[in-house]
């Protein structure tokens, strides 16, 4: 165990495993730019629907299923059936990532507006504010910090599952697993995955700063 | 994309089989999980300082990509069931760790003081008022970690198990995407039925909460 870690050192340290297309920066780039972009997508399209049905508690039903759906669904099969479907491409990979993040971004946003105070939306009504002011205004600040939970949650899922773009030949931290793998280079496997969850921390720490940042000037919650 | 149904109806044993080991997999995975993360939430509950080092500990090993965690398990355990029984363990731990203590901090402080104002001792307080009190919210966990096992067993296909995601593996190597779409389909029908029967089992196990709805 004491010489894996030692290699495992001397793999990370090395300067030429750095660069080259094969290199980790390079490699790192790519897994960042699938993950951003799978993430932002998916945020792009739950944040409305999240909003909308705590709003109107209307389709609260799809909320919670939804997120049992996410769950289940077997990213690998659903990447490799999207690659038979549509060839060698990159659309396997954003669709599962964006199908695999869209649930716990949705469902958080919805628990987030449901735990808003009836009677606040209520003062808020009753100071005659309109619908969109109520939601934009009120519900939203106060259920930020479940939807920013929901984001980052999203985040180090994809950033996880990105590796999977590598099963279909393509590049991201995930080549380092999958080639390690098909080589018996136990090193090279340990390498990439360490790389993945590295990235996943400082994603997830980066987050977590930038939120508390936002809420700064709210009290600190007991809870 | 067309499904080949003749392959279905050739196929009837194996898919049975290995829905049944995938089932194994994933319901031994919550069971383990559920078997250490009782105790370990019990005391990050009571013990502050351990909390946080708990919680954080288990979000840090949720972020390792769980193909990784196969094959880093190989030295240890080898091309096994145990490999991935093991893997998927470490995966439900995260969720069942962080429901069990929020479920445990739920539990109001005054329901606490009025079992110890009567007489009970902690361990029993612990077993009869705080851990059914809880119920709902490591039930909630269960469900998750048990919809979450079933999906991930597939990945274990890498290390040569992974139950119904070796038609995944199958399909991919020969062009042919009907025994993916049935991998798929069929892991989706797993995770629900089992989350349903959960649902039931929550139901059957907390009387209390239904009463309270019709208030």
């Amino acid at each position: 165990m004491y010489e894996l870690l030692k290699d495992l050192g001397a793999w990370l340290v090395d300067g030429e495993q750095w660069t080259g297309p094969d290199g980790i920066g390079h490699r790192l780039a790519e897994h960042l730019q699938y993950s951003l972009l799978a993430t932002l997508v998916a945020a792009a399209i739950a944040l409305p629907i999240g909003l909308l049905i705590g709003h109107t508690g209307r389709g609260a039903f799809v909320a919670i299923n939804l997120s049992s759906f996410g769950r289940a669904l077997p990213t690998v099969g659903l990447v490799v059936l999207v690659f038979l479907a549509s060839g060698l491409s990159m659309w396997p990979v954003y669709i599962a990532l964006v199908a695999l993040a869209v649930p716990s971004i949705v469902t958080n946003t919805y628990a987030g507006m449901t735990a808003v105070d009836a009677e606040v939306k209520d003062a808020a009504r009753g100071q005659g504010m309109r619908a969109h002011q109520v939601l934009l205004q009120v519900e939203l600040p106060l259920a930020l910090p479940l939807i920013m939970t929901g984001l980052r949650l999203a985040l180090i899922q994809v950033v996880a599952t990105a590796t999977i773009a590598a099963y279909v030949s393509f590049g991201g931290l995930g080549r380092y697993v999958f080639d390690g793998l098909a080589q018996r280079d136990l090193v090279q496997v340990l390498g990439g995955a360490v790389l993945v969850a590295l990235v996943a921390v400082v994603l997830d720490l980066a987050l977590s700063g930038l939120q508390r940042v936002l809420f700064r000037h709210r009290p600190a919650k007991s809870a | 994309m067309t499904i080949d149904w003749s392959w279905i109806t050739d196929h009837r044993d194996d898919l049975t089989t290995l829905t049944l080991s995938h089932l194994q997999a994933a319901l031994s995975a919550v069971a383990l999980g559920l078997l250490i993360s009782l105790p370990l939430a019990v005391l990050a509950h009571r013990v502050r300082p351990l909390r946080g080092l708990l919680l954080g500990l288990s979000n840090v090993l949720f972020t390792i990509p769980s193909i990784a965690v196969f094959v880093l398990l190989l030295p240890v355990s080898g091309l096994t069931r145990t490999t991935t029984v093991i893997g998927l363990t470490i995966y439900t731990l995260v969720v069942l760790l962080r429901n069990t203590v929020e479920g445990l901090d739920s539990v109001p402080a005054r329901t606490k003081e009025a079992a110890k104002a009567m007489g009970t001792r902690p361990l029993r307080t612990l077993l009869t008022v705080e851990l059914p009190l809880a119920l709902p919210v490591i039930m909630a966990g269960v469900r998750i970690a048990t919809v979450m096992s079933i999906s991930l067993v597939s990945v274990a296909t890498y290390i040569g198990d992974g139950g119904l995601g070796q038609l995944f593996t199958d399909g991919f190597q020969r062009n042919f995407p009907t025994p993916v779409i049935v991998g798929v389909v069929l892991t989706l029908l797993l995770a629900l039925v089992a989350d349903a029967l959960l649902v039931a089992l929550q139901y059957v196990l907390t009387p209390w909460t239904r009463r309270r709805k019709g208030a």
